[in-house]
């Protein structure tokens, strides 16, 4: 979990990814962020995460975020 | 069939009787026959491609449904078997043999899209070349090109991905599937829907809902409003500027630009509220395509607001997995390193962003004109990204702007005119005029003339002025209240008022639509015999 | 719920009443053009006419039915319109049959030479006219040009919607009572305006056929009249200009017809000496057409024929119909001496 709240400090270091839960739908998190965190995941996790799992849901928060990649690594 | 034949309104007229009246389990047989009705109506020849898209839609999907059937009973059978690397080795190789199904499927139906669509245009491009080193070049073929190609192919396409992807079950019954490739009211321009959000609808039966009825038929009147009383009128104008593009330059074209942004807000939402309106009055539930998009404040806000549908399958179906896909997530971490974070995932969104609007302005038409118009919304939208840190050093400077009313209202008309300029390349149909339009925008020639009563010598007199801005006023007004509560839902609570405004409409549609033969005077005048 | 279909079952019925009076509102009155007015002028004076003439402009612009009850006693109208085709002209007349029944039928020979439907504007203005039945609907299947739809001659409002916005008070005063323009389906015109040059000839044409379609519609008349027993009469107006040529190759195609079939065909282009016509001063646009002048001169020398080779002029007539025909008399001087 801490490597994943690291990947995304990294590219929003003013917001708290630990208790924020509107990633998507606030507008915090945008495509390019989108496209940085899939491929970040890829090489730290290695995990890819299939084009049918981009959705807000996924992305919304940290924690989203982190069952995702444990779903994926685990399937 | 057109929708605003009187073939259309016979049609949709025994559609919805027969429709209600075999309510029942088989309820989407009768939708079926009609719409390959309604398809037959365009040519014998057209129903032959929407049925060889439609066969080879349901083998490639029954076959992806098998495999994935197989993956998930091996991995299943084995569960205590396998490792985790096992499992993932053995996934990722099943996975591809299902890439494998799914590309083929793809590239047939893709293939005969791109062959009857952009055959001429590709013969056409390799000639010009053939041209420079004085050869002769080929003869352009002139193919069949089936109603609605573009909007089922990709709407099947997007099945079969869903298939592909796990995220919807294959149909068994190849005729409901036919079905949901050629449902009549979408397949001229859509909307694009999933296969996840429209099947479940489509089959049901559904009984006569006299709320659902008058809602849908409200909303088709509403869409003849706008495509008869306002389109189809601005479009004379817009026609006339276009017959002679070199007599209406200066600030002809920006009134071009403005009328046809009007005209086809009027024209396509217009459709698409009769598209919508049919399905809602037989209870079948379409995905909306618009989303008041002129009051967008910027581009990437437009487009997520017009032509919904194309928007999402173009992100989900190409912009998403071309930035996702392998080779691009290693490309963005070994910039990582290099070029820092935010500019390598620029590199990769950038590259798939192209790709996704280049096939986007191909798509609504084969000709260079529409491949510029998606560059250009490309570029566009990947300026404003860039200038993003700007913007919010801006906005921390005055943070008061942001709510702005004013401020607001000019960053819409901003993007409305940006939007109307580049749109205007598939007026004028040609690039090279576009821009030399564009140019003499610069000029400021004739706001004197137009003002001084050009704009009465365009085709339109007074009358038809006045009804224009009134029908504009009545599409803000609607637009205006539709974003803080639904007309017809609040209306239905005053069934008194509802009734009247919607024959009130209907007597406008009817009386000031623009369609028929027209009235000319001068015809009626005895001449001679 | 109730009350909502309530308010349906209304909406419906107001919505029709508004587009029924607003059709009524928009569909031409033809105030100027009359043209458009002559063939549902007909209604009116239905029965007891002793002949029926049929044609275009060169029947209603000819002969003056008053003039020709006036002196030889013989009842008729005209069912003629601005280029009625031919098998505008059957169908009129096999409406007729179902009004009246005629001793004979006078058919004017120019509408021959169209085979095929013409202008959308001149089909209006015949078909509109007419009241609703099998014969019109077949005349309207017949005569619709392209992009022409039954539903615009069901509904004229969806034709006419556009005129909505350039009304005028002759709408409001003629929306349920059309303007009587003619006497007895002719159409008077008074001004004189000289032929300038006779013509020698017409335009040169490829083909001096008349089309296959116009004789089979004239086959058909010729049979209808057989049926109901009247005697078809062909005729041929004295007017001849370059643009509205009749071809010696058309005469002898409509002579040869007529011979074959047993019936009377004057050409009154060949004895414009012996009615007395003067293009100087009995044509009210250049010898195209006839003005009242020409026309009298015209019913005068074609009722005698009628009366001694066709034996016509010696009906009785119900006292309605004499007093009708003196109205008509009376009203036909008042315009023309007016």
């Amino acid at each position: 979990m801490q490597q994943l709240l690291d990947i995304l400090s990294g590219l929003h270091p003013e917001v708290d990814f630990e208790t924020t839960e509107d990633l998507i739908d606030d507008g915090i998190l945008d495509s390019l962020d989108i496209v940085s965190i899939v491929s970040s995941v890829y090489s730290e996790f290695d995990v890819t995460i299939p084009p049918e799992e981009i959705i807000p849901e996924n992305f919304n928060s940290a924690v989203a975020l982190m069952e995702l990649i444990t779903r994926l690594d685990e399937e | 069939m057109s929708f605003t034949s009187y073939t259309f309104i016979a049609f949709l007229g025994v559609m919805l009787l027969a429709y209600f009246l075999t309510y029942g389990k088989r309820q989407w047989i009768t939708l079926l026959v009609g719409s390959y009705i309604f398809y037959a109506f365009a040519g014998l020849d057209c129903l032959a491609f929407i049925l060889i898209t439609t066969l080879s839609s349901y083998l490639v999907s029954r076959l992806l449904g098998r495999a994935i059937g197989r993956e998930r009973a091996f991995l299943e059978a084995n569960k205590e078997t396998l490792d985790k690397a096992q499992r993932k080795e053995y996934k990722a190789r099943s996975k591809k043999k299902r890439f494998r199904i799914l590309l083929c499927g793809l590239f047939f139906n893709f293939g005969i899209l791109a062959v009857l669509k952009y055959s001429a245009f590709a013969v056409r491009n390799v000639n010009s070349i053939i041209g420079l080193f004085g050869g002769k070049g080929f003869d352009v073929p002139s193919l069949l090109l089936p109603l609605g190609i573009s909007f089922y192919t990709f709407q099947t396409m997007g099945y079969l991905i869903d298939v592909y992807r796990g995220k919807v079950a294959p149909e068994r019954n190849i005729a409901k599937l036919a079905l949901f490739v050629s449902f009549f009211p979408q397949l001229v321009q859509g909307p694009i829907s999933l296969y996840s959000e429209l099947a479940p609808s489509l089959y049901e039966p559904h009984k006569f809902d006299l709320k659902k009825f008058s809602f849908g038929m409200q909303r088709v009147i509403w869409g003849y409003f706008k495509k008869l009383v306002i389109a189809d009128r601005v479009l004379i104008a817009m026609n006339t500027m276009l017959d002679a593009p070199e007599q209406y330059g200066g600030a002809y074209v920006l009134l071009l630009i403005v009328l046809y942004s009007v005209q086809i807000y009027a024209d396509f939402t217009g459709g698409i509220d009769i598209t919508i309106g049919i399905a809602e009055s037989m209870g079948i539930k379409l995905a909306e395509n618009f989303d008041r998009p002129f009051s967008s404040r910027s581009t990437k806000e437009y487009w997520r607001r017009w032509h919904i549908t194309m928007g999402r399958w173009f992100r989900e179906y190409i912009f998403v997995p071309i930035a996702t896909v392998k080779p691009m997530l290693k490309l963005n971490n070994f910039c990582k390193n290099r070029i820092g974070v935010k500019a390598a995932s620029k590199v990769v969104a950038y590259t798939a962003s192209i790709v996704t609007w280049f096939v986007t302005g191909i798509w609504h038409g084969a000709a260079w004109n529409f491949i510029v118009w998606g560059l250009l919304n490309c570029l566009i939208i990947m300026v404003s990204e860039s200038l993003e840190p700007l913007y919010k050093k801006f906005h921390a400077r005055f943070p008061k702007l942001a709510g702005n009313r004013f401020y607001g209202g000019f960053c819409a008309t901003r993007t409305f005119l940006l939007m109307g300029l580049i749109r205007s390349l598939d007026c004028y149909r040609n690039v090279a005029t576009t821009f030399r339009m564009w140019g003499s925008m610069l000029t400021f020639r004739g706001i004197g003339e137009i003002l001084g009563g050009g704009i009465l010598r365009l085709g339109l007199d007074l009358t038809d002025i006045v009804i224009i801005l009134c029908g504009i006023a009545v599409m803000y007004a609607v637009s205006k209240i539709s974003a803080k509560t639904d007309v017809r839902e609040s209306l239905y609570e005053r069934p008194v008022l509802s009734a009247i405004l919607t024959c009130a409409l209907l007597i406008c549609v009817i009386m000031i639509g623009n369609y028929g033969i027209g009235y000319d005077a001068s015809q009626f005048i005895y001449d001679q015999f | 719920m109730k009350k909502r279909i309530i308010i349906l079952v209304c909406s419906a019925l107001i919505v029709i009443l508004l587009l029924g009076l607003l059709q009524a509102l928009v569909v031409p009155k033809y105030t100027d053009n009359t043209e458009g007015l002559l063939i549902g002028e007909y209604y009116g004076e239905t029965g007891e006419n002793d002949v029926i003439m049929v044609g275009d402009c060169e029947v209603y612009e000819s002969f003056v039915p008053a003039v020709l009850y006036e002196k030889y006693g013989i009842t008729s109208y005209i069912r003629g319109s601005a280029q009625q085709l031919v098998w505008q002209s059957y169908y009129l007349l096999e409406e007729t049959f179902r009004y009246e029944t005629p001793k004979a039928v006078v058919f004017n020979v120019y509408a021959l030479k169209y085979g095929e439907p013409q202008d959308e504007a001149y089909n209006r203005m015949t078909l509109d006219g007419m009241k609703w039945s099998g014969a019109k609907y077949d005349a309207i299947k017949a005569s619709m040009t392209e992009g022409e739809n039954m539903l615009d001659y069901a509904m004229p409002l969806l034709r006419f919607h556009s005129r909505i916005t350039e009304l005028n008070s002759d709408d409001f005063k003629y929306m349920f009572n059309d303007k009587k323009v003619s006497h007895s389906g002719y159409l008077m015109k008074k001004g004189v305006v000289p032929m300038r040059e006779e013509a020698e000839s017409g335009r040169a044409l490829l083909d001096y056929t008349l089309p296959e379609t116009a004789m089979e519609y004239l086959d058909k008349m010729r049979q209808l009249c057989e049926e109901n027993d009247a005697e078809l009469i062909l005729v041929k107006a004295p007017t001849n200009t370059w643009g509205f040529w009749w071809y010696d190759e058309w005469d002898a195609q409509v002579s040869e017809y007529a011979e074959n079939n047993g019936l009377a065909y004057y050409n009154f282009i060949k004895c414009r000496d012996e009615i007395g016509i003067d293009f100087a001063t009995d044509t009210y646009d250049e010898g195209m057409h006839l003005n009242v002048y020409g026309a009298e001169k015209l019913t005068e020398y074609f009722g005698n024929i009628l009366v001694s080779d066709h034996g016509l002029g010696d009906a009785t007539h119900s006292q309605d119909v004499l007093d009708r025909w003196q109205a008509n008399i009376d009203a036909y001087y008042k315009e023309r001496n007016s």
